[in-house]
């Protein structure tokens, strides 16, 4: 009952150039909680604006909200604040305070969605926040050095986000997960970001599925984390020296599920990562399918395709610990007497240049000659230098309908 | 001048180990790319027809050829022909039958199934490379008069570019693997036709790889449109420097 008469006593605010309330901060000012602010199109320069009661702040025809390139645009500090339909443009630059197109301090229930934030320093950023959701919006910023930029979508300590449908380019990393658990990432698209298109650290228990990371200078990385889940993303385009589509550091227990690795210098990179289910990818055009470091422990590789790669493989030592199953391999080279879809000689996806590169990196130049090509046949016959049990025993004849 | 390169490249179409060469090549090439949906095996095996039949059939059907009409040149040397013309319409009368089969052979299939820019590139990397070694059996078969030891010089050339060469780059590779070395390497794969044509090649099939760590610099050499005319400029070298070598000694030959 108290909350109903609440929501009879809420009222509607509107700001705008040619209403009788021109600035948003005297709207914010006279606001009782629960109300709903309406700001309309037109460009608002007041500097740091502060919500700090529980109201809905609602953009008509996105009016635009500017930093002027001196201050943090929008900070949010109450709970269930709804930042919806806004374009956030030219936040500060600092370094020590992190100015942010939109940050919530510590607040819960907060919804920001249907935003455009355009050359901010960091988009929309998650303090300690609970229950938020972060839906529809447009980032981009144009970074061309790491220092001199922040990251997309910035969250730190938090629990139970939802990062829905955003769009993000230009930043340092396009979603930044540091301490933030029990949250999932859906249908985002990150792509021309300066370092990760994904960045991940110590973040348990947490989901990201069907988005699009591609083209990120460094591609994405998970790491010092359990528990997680990678379910039907694409990695794409991502190139470079230390590139990957998706980098696993200290990984465990997660699973790996449905994606696309397609076109990286690295589709997937694994280090002190254990005890991963990796199912149903497609491996494809990428210039090493996986490396597999040799600090890595019980993962399981099985039922993928790989297609098209210039190494299926890659690894820093000898030691394998790792399980390879049923997975098509285009390289393979077998047969299959009784005709029941699995190749009857096992297959080796470590190729002896592989190794070669690896150790020797510009041993590259060598690839595809005809006498590496003759070392590697003879290597397969008779593995001597790389592992006898990087070996699949079980290799598929046909690719999986992925 | 023109009158003799239709003789000689009417005279070659007719042979039947050109028409064979050219059955082969395509054979090969239909079948490999008819054996799987995506052209990447076929791709592969076409490169290595470039790396390695195309070399050999180029330098060892010039090289037989050339002992074979001995009495054609003499015949030719007695009318009043300048003999740089002699020897320049038997060279281009040669290289262009030979570019021919290869065009027919592997060109065709490769225009049809890959038709992008690594189709286009391997096509003229596989002509420069017949090209090459057609220059090359010119030079063998007029550094002795002896058909068995021309033939034989002939085949150690093939071997020593297709394998040997290779052999010998990884192993400095290994050994001198404690110092900055890509940059030397780049000027290394100068030295062989084979290598320039492979790495040309390789910079557009496996581009992701080539991106890496060391892949990175080639790809800054190679992959540039300086680079890419500097590769192309050395290929014309491997063809002009041999075929000048021997025009010079056909000149003073003693025949």
């Amino acid at each position: 009952m108290l909350l109903f008469s609440s929501f009879l006593h809420a009222h509607i605010i509107d700001v705008g150039p040619k209403k009788s309330i021109k600035s948003i901060k005297k709207a914010i000012y006279l606001a009782k909680i629960g109300d709903t602010i309406i700001v309309h199109k037109g460009t608002y320069k007041e500097g740091n604006i502060i919500i700090d009661k529980k109201v809905v702040f609602i953009g008509k025809d996105f009016p635009i909200l500017d930093g002027q390139k001196k201050y943090e645009v929008l900070s949010v500090k109450a709970d269930s604040v709804v930042v919806d339909g806004f374009k956030v443009i030219r936040s500060g630059h600092a370094t020590l305070e992190d100015p942010c197109g939109i940050k919530v301090y510590n607040k819960k229930n907060v919804i920001i969605q249907n935003n455009i934030l355009d050359d901010n320093f960091f988009g929309i950023y998650i303090q300690n926040g609970r229950n938020c959701l972060i839906k529809n919006n447009t980032i981009i910023a144009y970074g061309k050095e790491e220092q001199e930029i922040g990251n997309g979508i910035h969250c730190w300590k938090s629990d139970n986000l939802q990062i829905i449908a955003n769009k993000i380019s230009g930043h340092r990393d396009g979603i930044y997960f540091e301490f933030v658990t029990n949250s999932v990432i859906w249908r985002n698209i990150s792509s021309k970001n300066i370092r990760y298109g994904l960045h991940f650290m110590f973040s348990n228990d947490d989901a990201y599925i069907t988005n699009v990371f591609k083209n990120n200078g460094a591609g994405v990385s998970v790491m010092f984390t359990k528990n997680v889940k990678m379910f039907n993303n694409y990695f794409e385009e991502n190139w470079g020296d230390s590139a990957y589509g998706l980098f696993l550091k200290e990984i465990s227990d997660s699973q790996i599920i449905g994606n696309k690795f397609s076109r990286n210098t690295s589709g997937i990179h694994m280090e002190g990562t254990n005890r991963i289910l990796i199912e149903k990818n497609v491996f494809q055009a990428n210039g090493w399918a996986m490396k597999i470091q040799a600090s890595c422990m019980d993962n399981e590789i099985v039922n993928n395709n790989f297609i098209a790669n210039t190494f299926d493989m890659g690894t820093n030592g000898s030691l394998v610990l790792n399980k390879f199953n049923t997975n098509y391999w285009d390289k393979y080279e077998g047969y299959d007497l009784n005709k029941d879809g699995v190749g009857d000689v096992p297959y080796h996806p470590l190729s002896l240049f592989a190794v070669l590169v690896e150790k020797n990196p510009a041993a590259m130049l060598l690839f595809r000659s005809f006498m590496i090509t003759l070392l590697d046949k003879s290597e397969k016959v008779l593995p001597s230098i790389t592992p006898d049990n990087f070996v699949d025993n079980s290799p598929l004849m046909h690719s999986l309908p992925l | 001048m023109n009158r003799i390169i239709k003789i000689i490249f009417l005279d070659i179409l007719k042979n039947k180990i050109i028409v064979a060469y050219t059955l082969i090549l395509a054979v090969l090439s239909w079948s490999s790319f008819g054996l799987e949906d995506n052209s990447a095996k076929g791709l592969l095996t076409i490169l290595n027809i470039i790396l390695f039949t195309v070399p050999l059939v180029s330098i060892l059907f010039a090289t037989i050829y050339l002992y074979n009409s001995s009495e054609f040149i003499e015949l030719l040397l007695s009318q009043p022909i300048k003999r740089k013309k002699i020897w320049l319409s038997l060279f281009l009368g040669l290289s262009l039958s030979m570019v021919l089969a290869f065009f027919v052979g592997a060109g065709i299939p490769l225009l049809i199934n890959a038709p992008d820019s690594v189709g286009l590139m391997m096509l003229i990397i596989g002509s420069l490379i017949t090209l090459v070694f057609v220059a090359l059996a010119f030079l063998s078969s007029i550094l002795t008069r002896d058909k068995a030891k021309g033939i034989g010089i002939a085949i150690m050339a093939w071997l020593y570019f297709a394998l040997l060469f290779d052999g010998l780059v990884l192993f400095l590779l290994f050994q001198l693997s404690d110092y900055p070395i890509e940059k030397a390497m780049i000027i290394v794969t100068g030295f062989s036709p084979i290598d320039l044509a492979r790495i040309q090649i390789l910079l557009h099939l496996d581009v992701s790889a080539m991106m890496g760590y060391t892949g990175a610099i080639f790809k800054d050499f190679f992959g540039t449109s300086v680079g890419l005319l500097i590769s192309f400029l050395l290929l014309c070298t491997w063809i002009i420097v041999p075929f000048l070598i021997s025009l010079v000694k056909f000149r003073n030959k003693d025949l």
